[in-house]
């Protein structure tokens, strides 16, 4: 206990040290984000600075092994590095699919050669990853995609189209399912591959969401070459690599049930509504309700707590990431319909300064997603009855 | 630390579990359909003695185990799960954690070695209404000589009609609400103006209504400061709140258990009723409710037990813990009842238990609301 109580006290001192005025504090927006990458843009230089500081001492990948550029923390140090930037509320150094997902993949499946040169690039910001999985016609149905990859020796040409590609149209490389063997079953005949998007034959296509905004694209493979270095795991075994993954984004997701650092939602209503006399939210339908979400919110974060705890004493089934997923995705959409809510006409402002362009309305309807992407509310509960409930049939 | 049980909370688990589910629910019906007078097993309780679960929480000079939250809530849990009715919450989390917190020397050496043993039976006098109101004590005690006279009504006392002392949360000083000026006595059930009334309840578990008509106590009967129960007070409902918060789980986990076999083995239309993709969501809604739920639950079981902890961050993750674990133990067995369609509505199968069970430990220390309200209230809105 002592060790981690050091541990502790030297964080704390680094952060004193290094951890920029302008990075702590909510976040004011989706631009605070900082998601690094070739054209990384960042809100002011000590942004750039923080992720470049975080990311020379591993800690925006903080339990990787420190040979492929992470922190090489245990669970308990890498706990008390999360309470301390909570603590101060430092936001996060890093919003990265590198990280949170293919890191993980390439941990388990990549080659020696393919952790040396994926790794390092993705803990310090500089290599920005999206998600080739979802196609117009596999969505629900994943395992149906049918962008080809067509065996040319040593390497091979991609043809097809994904779709629900977040931000295909900033990263700079994809991770990419690809089906190499179209006679198999569907299952297995999927292979795991990388490539830079800045490769001939790939594009992107913004999609505007009913946010207004366009955080997903279309991406077109049209011939595009891929080196056969880039297979991550066995040819036609992708789907090991992508369920594998998936458990990772299922978490991700899951996450955003956490909530932000900052102000509590009841004590944003009580400034937006009123106060009674006992000092109480003076709505007293709405603070059941947003007591009630906090609760959950509450009991949700020592879940996610409990099952990375479990999963790091090798006892948490993957399955568990989908409740996870679900109770999250569903939790934060909740959170949002109360936040309009304790709003009220102010939240519907749709642009302008006062109303931050609309932030509320369009974070309100992004959240929409969340019950959708990485899998829907209703496949995670398939995927719960199926391999944790063992129900006939499922 | 890790949210997981250490393999030795995981042992005492699987030790509460390996003795309550040697007869299960049965113990519960037998005393039930028997009409037992104490309305739990003495014998049992000796039981619990012998293997440390009974003074769980107190310190080993005075014949306990000397371990924690985590711990008292691991039995509490598979109190839950088999319906055992047992003097643990009262007598063992409530009553010695109070004497644990305040008692004199004399008082300790009176009563913790009786309740680690498995032969005493403590019961804490402190409901008035029908809601839990720690606040609200009437109940009144005055100087007499160089003791005190106690005046006033208790209700909902658990194992209130088989306690060897009552413990009598009595106001000394204030008004109805305050948070000052509670004090609490011990109290010999077979003192003069003492009258118990067994209350039966719906869970067929032990409560009982107390009448104080002039009851008279020696000055030795105060436990801790005249005037300060308040602090102990709050403490120890906290860690019964915890401990019932485990129970509901253990409840509502089983009765979730209960289903899914029947899911899996009732057929209708040709095939097991599991198959349904209507019921399969359901069934996978509530597992994870429940998980969320234990997380919950031992999250504030730890949290009790970090040592230097503040009192406020402790009842919040007690607030948290109470709240859920009521929701979904609720669902579960509401879900329970339903899933098992006719048989659910039998007195034969057990998930009706459950239900009954779950709406009594709700309704102890606190029920959902009661605890949404203290969550609100201490976040300042």
């Amino acid at each position: 206990m002592s060790e981690l109580e050091d541990f502790r006290a030297e964080v704390r001192a680094w952060l004193a040290d290094n951890c920029p005025a302008e990075v702590r504090g909510p976040m004011a927006g989706e631009d605070d984000r900082i998601w690094g990458g070739r054209n990384a843009t960042f809100k002011t230089p000590a942004h750039r600075l923080w992720l470049e500081r975080m990311g020379a001492r591993g800690w925006t990948a903080p339990e990787w092994p420190t040979e492929y550029g992470g922190g090489g923390l245990s669970r308990d140090q890498a706990k008390v590095l999360a309470s301390e930037l909570r603590r101060i509320e430092a936001q996060p150094p890093l919003f990265s699919f590198g990280v949170w997902m293919l890191g993980p993949a390439l941990l388990k499946f990549g080659t020696e050669a393919q952790k040396q040169t994926f790794l390092p690039p993705i803990a310090r910001g500089e290599i920005r990853w999206c998600q080739g999985y979802s196609e117009p016609g596999a969505g629900s149905d994943l395992a149906g995609l049918q962008t080809r990859a067509v065996d040319q020796g040593d390497h091979w040409i991609v043809n097809g189209q994904k779709v629900w590609t977040s931000y295909a149209d900033q990263a700079d490389w994809i991770f990419c399912l690809v089906r190499t063997d179209p006679e198999a079953p569907k299952h297995l005949g999927i292979s795991f591959v990388l490539f830079d998007m800045a490769t001939p034959g790939v594009s992107t296509k913004p999609i505007t969401l009913i946010s207004g905004k366009s955080p997903f694209c279309e991406t077109f493979f049209d011939d595009v070459r891929v080196d056969k270095a880039n297979l991550v795991g066995a040819l036609n075994r992708g789907w090991d690599v992508a369920k594998y993954l998936l458990a990772h984004e299922r978490t991700m997701i899951g996450a955003i049930g956490e909530g932000d650092v900052g102000r509590p939602l009841g004590q944003i209503a009580a400034d937006a509504i009123g106060r009674d006399a006992s000092g109480r939210l003076d709505q007293p339908m709405l603070r059941a309700r947003i007591a009630e979400m906090e609760i959950d919110a509450e009991a949700f974060r020592l879940a996610m707590e409990r099952t990375g705890d479990l999963a790091k004493a090798g006892r948490a089934h993957p399955a568990l990431s989908s409740m996870l997923k679900y109770y999250g995705s569903e939790l934060n959409k909740c959170r949002h319909e109360l936040a309009m809510a304790a709003g009220g006409a102010d939240a519907l402002e749709w642009e302008g300064e006062r109303s931050r362009n609309g932030q509320a309305a369009r974070d309100w309807l992004r959240t929409k997603a969340n019950s959708i992407e990485g899998g829907t509310s209703e496949i995670q509960l398939n995927i719960i009855a199926k391999h944790l409930l063992r129900l006939p049939g499922a | 630390m890790a949210l997981i049980l250490t393999d030795e909370q995981q042992m005492l688990a699987e030790a509460a579990d390996g003795l309550l589910g040697e007869e299960g629910v049965g113990a519960l019906r037998r005393l039930r359909d028997d009409r037992d007078p104490d309305g739990l097993s003495r014998d049992l309780w000796r039981t619990f003695g012998e293997m440390g679960l009974a003074g769980v929480m107190i310190d080993e000079a005075h014949g306990g185990s000397g371990l924690g939250a985590v711990e008292a809530g691991v039995i509490a849990e598979a109190l839950g799960k088999h319906l055992t009715p047992s003097p643990f919450l009262g007598s063992s989390v409530l009553g010695a954690g109070l004497i644990v917190d305040l008692g004199s020397a004399e008082q300790k050496d009176r009563w913790l070695p009786g309740v680690a043993e498995g032969e005493a039976i403590l019961a804490l006098a402190l409901e008035e209404g029908g809601r839990h109101a720690p606040h609200r004590i009437a109940a009144r005690a005055e100087r007499d000589g160089n003791g005190f006279r106690l005046n006033g009504s208790k209700a909902f006392v658990l194992d209130g009609h088989v306690a060897d002392a009552l413990i009598v949360a009595a106001r000394t000083s204030g008004k109805v609400g305050d948070r000052e000026g509670v004090s609490l006595f011990l109290v010999d059930p077979g003192t003069a103006g003492v009258a118990i009334e067994r209350t039966a309840m719906v869970d067929a578990h032990n409560a009982a209504r107390i009448m104080l008509d002039d009851v008279r106590v020696d000055a030795d009967a105060l436990l801790g400061e005249l005037d300060g129960a308040g602090p102990a007070l709050d403490r120890v409902l906290d860690l019964g709140r915890g401990c019932a918060a485990a129970s509901l789980v253990g409840a509502g986990a089983q009765a979730f258990d209960l289903t899914l076999d029947y899911l899996r083995t009732r057929t209708q239309f040709g095939r097991a009723i599991g198959e349904f993709q209507a019921l399969q969501h359901r069934a996978a809604h509530l597992f994870t409710e429940l998980e969320i739920a234990r997380a919950a639950v031992l999250g504030a079981l730890q949290t009790l037990d970090r040592p230097g902890v503040a009192p406020a961050q402790a009842a919040r993750a007690v607030a948290v813990a109470k709240a859920k674990a009521g929701q979904v133990a609720e669902l579960a067995v509401q879900e329970a009842v339903q899933m098992h369609g006719g048989v659910g509505m039998t007195d034969e199968f057990d998930v009706g238990l459950y239900m009954k069970r779950v709406r009594v430990l709700n309704e102890t220390l606190g029920d959902v609301g009661h605890h949404q309200e203290a969550l609100a209230t201490a976040d300042g809105w």
